[in-house]
């Protein structure tokens, strides 16, 4: 009697967990079916190379595409070098202590704040006080910091798992702590290192809030000239189309359209990532 | 010689750039509470208008509230105030076509600053409210200071009218309590459901679905927030205003489901990560003694990765605070105090991100939107740092 109990128990409660976790996925996946099979009628070759018409309901997104290229470019730019030279220091060089966790501190605060404070930090300091205007330089340091805990902490993970040995073979020959990290250390850990990066390209498309008051113009049918022209962006073109445009009903196509064309940068980013994570892991198995 | 500088140099650019991240929190915390201060100290009243009282008035300075009162007309009496007892003549520039004839005024208003002058000289009981350049240059009538916004009255204050006139209304009680709604109730929808998906994936599904529910999961984690408020507003706002038949579906409850939904992918990552650090030894000690899976989830590996399940809560409910775009964009964003979770509601960064365009770059609404900055960057700094604190604990 009491095993069944416990049986039925048991049971009851596995097919609670089944429904629940299916109710999960299956409203995951509605969003992925939602954005793509409204979304793929709108894309074609003129979609992705056009310049918008007729307030913005007809045409293609080309100048919004052009600018998010144009903010991963800048932002990864500025905090891919400094968050990889940030994470050596902080693994290779600083031992346990008080500044080693004060530092890993500040960059998990920096990773908590909200994207729309990154925004207004980012209108302040660099719209407003070094005077950049509302700017392609302007949005991606903001993007750039807002990344930047991310590429720490994903290179810090990459150099954490690089085997000791390797550090220590190369200190018994002879050689010195800068020429492992450049020689050894750093060829061992890139493809995790690039894995992280391109994981942050999808992370810096999608923001709207950071770029809103920094960068994002609401129509511009030309290319941007030089770093200080402000650019459309797709997250907020998005934006845009879904709640403020002049004929919300009509740009529907195009929103699902811009919508299908983010998430495939997630998708694309996201599956080359882990391509070249399986595709190095497997090589150094044998 | 030259090696060595060099070297030295290599490691001092690898030793700046760990700094950055530092600085970076540190000017953040300089820039915008230099900027948010500035809505306890700029005047509340419309900038480039003044308020200004006879002469034979004995009040120097009103408060905001008060001002706000008399032009409301709740106080209508000096005396209310502190005054004489003599009833208040409220005066605006708008009327003084009632009292001057075009040729008094003049054809180009040239003699507006005189008309005015002359109207304050001669009414005792009169608060006026004008323009600053109309301000006569042999003015007769008293200047009045007009306090500005204490602490207490902006966290408690009920009102959030940043553009009224004339004086602003900074109360961000109805911001703060649509925030938490918004962001308690979509932790109360994800955590049930993140977890049990969690602990499916984890302990009883079959690895090929969870090798399979992974990646999905991963992607969803890193799909844009627009994209998410998007999907709200065409498929979770209408289903809303359906399923409780209102007159609008942007309400509390879309905000909460659409946030859920987001904070579902991360919840399940985190928890799972947890749930699968459970040594394996332990769930083998508890079969072995005869329990069933169930009961060895319960006992053994939801009490054991509790800490980590937590953090996973906690981190949801951060991120949940300072979500921005998708919560814009199905909340409807009605600054009144919310009641129910059918109703529309606005939180403080859709608050910042819709109304920081429309400001004057220094300007009282603008020091306000910083000052709701600072809010929201204690907020999450404050769970941040918790979350940090019971991580160290539980590592040690």
């Amino acid at each position: 009697m009491m095993i069944g109990n416990k049986k039925l128990t048991q049971s009851i409660f596995f097919w609670l967990f089944r429904i629940m976790s299916t109710v999960v996925v299956l409203v995951l996946l509605t969003i992925l079916y939602f954005v793509f099979s409204r979304g793929i009628s709108t894309i074609s070759w003129d979609f992705l190379t056009k310049a918008p018409e007729d307030g913005m309901v007809k045409g293609g997104i080309f100048p919004a595409i052009i600018g998010t290229l144009y903010l991963i470019g800048g932002s990864l730019l500025f905090a891919f070098p400094i968050g990889v030279f940030s994470a050596i220091y902080m693994h290779e060089y600083i031992k346990k202590g008080k500044i080693k966790s004060f530092l890993q501190l500040m960059t998990n605060n920096l990773a908590g704040v909200p994207s729309i404070v990154f925004g207004l930090f980012g209108m302040a300091l660099f719209v407003n006080k070094l005077k950049f205007g509302d700017s392609i330089i302007a949005g991606s340091l903001t993007l750039g910091l807002l990344v930047l805990p991310v590429i720490i902490r994903t290179t810090e993970e990459a150099l954490k798992a690089v085997d000791d040995n390797y550090r220590m073979a190369s200190y018994a020959m002879g050689a010195s702590k800068l020429y492992t990290i450049k020689k050894i250390i750093l060829p061992i850990a890139l493809p995790d290192i690039i894995t992280g990066l391109i994981l942050s390209i999808g992370r810096v498309s999608g923001e709207t809030a950071p770029i809103l008051f920094t960068v994002a113009a609401y129509f511009l049918p030309k290319l941007p000239h030089s770093i200080y022209d402000q650019v459309m962006a797709l997250p907020y073109h998005l934006y845009v189309l879904a709640t403020s445009g002049t004929n919300i009903e009509e740009a529907r196509p195009v929103a699902f359209g811009t919508a299908l064309v983010l998430v495939m940068i997630v998708l694309v980013t996201n599956l080359i990532a882990n391509g070249v994570r399986a595709y190095y892991h497997s090589k150094y198995k044998k | 010689m030259v090696k060595k500088v060099l070297n030295f140099l290599q490691v001092g650019v690898l030793a700046t750039s760990s700094y950055v991240t530092s600085i970076v929190v540190l000017l953040i915390i300089i820039f915008l509470f230099n900027e948010g201060a500035g809505v306890f100290t700029k005047s509340l009243l419309e900038e480039g208008f003044v308020i200004a009282v006879n002469k034979s008035n004995k009040l120097n300075a009103i408060s905001p509230k008060d001002i706000k009162n008399i032009f409301d007309q709740k106080i209508t009496n000096w005396k209310q105030i502190g005054g004489d007892d003599n009833a208040i003549t409220l005066f605006s520039i708008d009327e003084l076509p009632n009292f001057y004839t075009e040729e008094e005024i003049g054809s180009d208003f040239e003699y507006m600053d005189t008309c005015i002058n002359n109207y304050i000289a001669n009414h005792p009981n009169v608060l006026a409210y004008f323009p600053e350049r109309n301000v006569a240059k042999n003015f007769q009538g008293k200047m009045i200071k007009v306090g500005t916004l204490g602490v207490f009255e902006f966290v408690k204050g009920k009102e959030w009218l940043p553009t009224a006139r004339p004086v602003a209304q900074l109360g961000i009680l109805p911001l703060l309590l649509g925030t938490l709604m918004v962001s308690l109730g979509a932790i109360l929808l994800a955590l049930p459901f993140g977890l049990v998906t969690a602990i499916y994936m984890a302990e009883i599904a079959h690895p090929v679905a969870r090798k399979v529910l992974r990646p999905i999961i991963e992607l969803l984690a890193g799909i844009p927030s627009v994209v998410y408020g998007f999907f709200g507003l065409i498929i979770v706002v209408p289903i809303v205003q359906k399923v409780f038949s209102l007159d609008v579906g942007e309400t509390a409850l879309a905000g909460s489901i659409v946030l859920a939904i987001m904070a579902l992918p991360t919840i399940i990552s985190i928890a799972e990560d947890a749930i699968r650090n459970v040594p394996n030894n332990m769930r083998e000690a508890s079969l072995a003694l005869g329990a069933t899976q169930w009961q060895t989830i319960r006992s053994v590996v939801i009490p054991y990765s509790k800490s980590g399940i937590m953090t996973g809560a906690i981190l949801g409910i951060g991120r949940a605070i300072g979500e921005t775009m998708a919560v814009l964009m199905v909340t409807g964003n009605a600054s009144n105090m919310p009641t129910t979770f059918l109703q529309p509601v606005r939180t403080i960064p859709a608050t910042i991100a819709a109304e920081l365009g429309e400001t004057a770059n220094g300007g009282l609404h603008y020091s306000a939107l910083f000052a709701l900055g600072c809010i929201l960057f204690l907020a999450t700094m404050a769970l941040n740092l918790y979350v940090q604190l019971a991580l160290k604990k539980r590592n040690r």
